[in-house]
């Protein structure tokens, strides 16, 4: 392991609407590394994404979660997207009548790395080349009426304009084809390295075959459960995740 | 959700005045008098002073309206009918008085006038003091200009038309305005003309507890084309003043007529409009209507579709903040065959805000064929802020196509999200959920005018602390 921990959480409860869901996750994620963060559905593993961007609604009650050193329990979420933060979401929310390049240039401003009107317009064209988004994408309104495979790359598409330190992609493979999963984790991974971290947020194994994580993590329940590295998700991918849940539960309390 | 925001109004850039250079003034309040010495001073033709006579005492049997806006606090007695700022009305803009003159430099009326229009008109209080159009357009027998210069240099043609589409017994404030017209604009657009660049109106109330009672009258023979344009602001004083326009559009067969308002008036003004437009066969008619500022506005642009083919087009936009009320809607007759409108109505309600939606659409039995579509969509932004629809359909043919849609929503707590996490202050999310919804109305404005909204709306949205 390299570098400083750039992500740190601790011992974090989260609860919505009063129902508790994690119930003491540790994670770190270094400076650069990519993670995953795996398990069966309903183990919390979105909700951690959503509490670790500051949703309102996701209620941190104990623990603690910091980026690179800065407390990020008490930031609302404009202020971690500032620290480098980035979450690509499972379902993006339409915003009727804000085009996808207004938008995009509204969040490069918000986050100071406004450029001028005709570079950020070469670069928006040649990023969108790269996640093979057509032209006429800019002008169409921000998730709204968008596919399933258009969200996703909508959300590449920001991750790449934005550059982050760290990218969260929650559930990033789900409803997309094989040609747009590679796309996709194609993207990720050429602005991966020493610069960004990832996240990787999936049940399903097939998208780290792209992504190729220096650690899997296991959640389950609201903790994780196990770590270790890439050979942990090929078990998972051969054998589900009964054995490994069974091993954990069988094992002594450490 | 907190959005620490300062009001619209409280921001309200227009709100400074000038002092009062009047040259003229009718005593306060309302009689057959002041109606008669406004009249006189106008050296009018006796037919009119006896229509503005009849129009007061339409006026003065007339009940207040019981629905719609609260006006039960205008005071109408206290209450200028007319003030004249100027003797003589300027072609050039030397001539204005320097005062009106800064005033319209701050509002950007000569800018705009080089940059895109084929011809402009400045209101101050009851009379137009400047007022322009470009020689090629009067050379193709284009006519603008005040009303009062249209009914002394063309009487003839101004008397066919004046007070067809909307009689003084229409409603009370109609009836009003009638009494006590002043200003506004005339335009006649002969067969066949297209103007490609549009004619603006601004309106400026200046005076202190002033009436404003403009009269506009826009009449497009066959074939021809117009594009309309106005604007209106007033200073923010202690006292209400009262702004009462009636707004006449002819559209003969073919032509098309769209006229566009921006009305941001400072919130101490009553802003009681009548609009009311007659499409001809196969004729085009379109409101684009804006409405930010006033205290109470109620306005619901109409179009009579009388002849086969004819086509209305209303597209409404209201912004409501705390202590306004937006009553807006639309009309449309459809009484001949294969008649469609269109009615697309947005509003946001912020604070104690309130806007309505007040429709009416009639399909009368001959009109086989017509189509009709309303759609009206409305955004809180707020816990308390409100907003109501009174849809009315009277449909007397079977042989028609009728489409309704209504929503009511509020900002969502995930939209909020999704734009706070790419970086988004919680007030720049707003501000871009807020004009995202008004994009739709936005995109029909001349650039010059989108920029300005959106940029009014940013400001009513902005979270300094005042």
């Amino acid at each position: 392991m390299s570098g400083t921990p750039t992500l740190s959480v601790h011992g974090l409860h989260v609860s919505v609407d009063g129902k508790e869901i994690l119930k003491g996750v540790d994670l770190e994620v270094p400076q650069g590394e990519v993670h995953a963060l795996m398990g069966p559905n309903g183990s919390g593993k979105s909700t951690l994404a959503y509490a670790l961007m500051g949703h309102p609604k996701y209620q941190v009650t104990a623990g603690a979660a910091s980026f690179d050193g800065a407390d990020l329990i008490a930031l609302p979420a404009d202020a971690r997207a500032k620290l480098g933060l980035f979450l690509c979401f499972q379902y993006p929310t339409a915003i009727p009548g804000v085009t996808t390049v207004n938008f995009i240039r509204a969040a490069l401003r918000a986050q100071g790395k406004e450029v001028p009107a005709r570079e950020f317009l070469n670069r928006l064209a040649a990023e969108m080349a790269l996640l093979k988004i057509d032209e006429s994408f800019r002008q169409r309104y921000i998730n709204d009426g968008f596919s399933g495979g258009e969200k996703k790359r909508s959300e590449i598409l920001q991750l790449a304009m934005l550059r982050p330190r760290l990218a969260i992609l929650d559930e990033t493979d789900s409803g997309l084809d094989v040609d747009a999963l590679r796309t996709v984790a194609e993207g990720v991974m050429q602005l991966a390295g020493p610069d960004m971290g990832v996240l990787v947020i999936t049940h399903y194994p097939r998208i780290l075959q792209y992504l190729r994580p220096d650690r899997v993590h296991v959640l389950h329940a609201g903790r994780v459960i196990t770590s270790g590295g890439a050979e942990l998700a090929q078990r998972i991918e051969r054998g589900g995740y009964e054995p490994i849940l069974g091993a954990v539960a069988a094992a002594p309390v450490a | 959700m907190a959005i620490q925001a300062r009001e619209l109004t409280k921001d309200y850039q227009f709100g400074f005045h000038d002092e009062d250079i009047s040259v003229f003034r009718t005593a306060k309040g309302l009689s057959p008098e002041v109606v008669a010495a406004i009249s006189q001073h106008k050296k009018e033709p006796e037919w009119m002073l006896k229509f503005r006579l009849k129009a007061l005492d339409h006026f003065m049997k007339r009940p207040m309206p019981n629905w719609g806006a609260d006006l039960s606090t205008i005071d109408f007695d206290n209450i200028y009918y007319y003030v004249k700022p100027v003797e003589e009305q300027s072609r050039s803009w030397d001539d204005v008085p320097l005062a009106i003159k800064n005033t319209f430099d701050r509002l950007g009326i000569p800018e705009a006038e080089r940059k895109f229009l084929a011809g402009v008109s400045a209101q101050y209080d009851s009379e137009v003091v400047y007022h322009n159009i470009r020689e090629d357009l009067e050379q193709q027998g284009v006519l603008f200009s005040d009303c009062d210069t249209g009914l002394r240099e063309h009487e003839d043609l101004f008397r066919k038309y004046f007070g067809t589409v909307i009689p003084p017994n229409d409603n009370k404030f109609a009836a009003l305005n009638s009494a006590v017209w002043s200003g506004g604009s005339f335009v006649y657009v002969p067969k066949g003309v297209h103007l490609d660049i549009p004619l603006q109106a601004y309106f400026r109330i200046n005076s202190d507890n002033m009436g404003q009672f403009e009269r506009t009258l826009i009449i497009a023979e066959e074939g021809s084309s117009v594009h309309y344009i106005e604007g209106c602001t007033a200073p923010t004083y202690s006292n209400d003043s009262l702004h009462s326009a009636v707004v006449e559009l002819i559209a003969h067969p073919g032509a098309k007529i769209r006229y566009t308002t921006i009305q941001n008036w400072s919130d101490n003004v009553y802003n009681l409009v009548t609009k009311r437009a007659i499409a001809h066969a196969g004729a085009t008619v379109e409101w684009i209507d804006g409405n930010l500022g006033s205290k109470i506005t109620m306005k619901y642009p109409s179009v009579y579709l009388m002849g086969e083919g004819a086509h209305a087009e209303v597209m409404s936009a209201a912004f409501a903040g705390t202590g306004q009320h937006q009553d807006a809607g639309s009309k449309a007759i459809h009484v001949a065959p294969n008649t469609t409108s269109n009615i697309v109505s947005r509003s946001i309600s912020k604070g104690s805000g309130r806007t309505s939606y007040r429709g009416h659409i009639k399909v009368l039995p001959k009109a086989h064929g017509a189509k009709v579509s309303v759609r009206c969509d409305a955004l809180l932004l707020d816990e308390e802020s409100r907003s109501d629809t009174y849809p009315y359909m009277d449909i007397e043919n079977p042989d028609v196509t009728v489409g309704h849609e209504a929503s009511v929503s509020k900002v969502g707590e995930d939209q909020i999200f999704y734009l706070t996490s790419r970086g988004l202050s919680e007030q720049d999310a707003t501000a871009l959920i807020v004009n995202g919804f008004f994009e739709p109305f936005v995109k029909e404005l001349p650039m010059e005018y989108a920029v300005e909204l959106n940029r009014l709306l940013a400001l009513s949205m902005e979270g300094a602390i005042g």
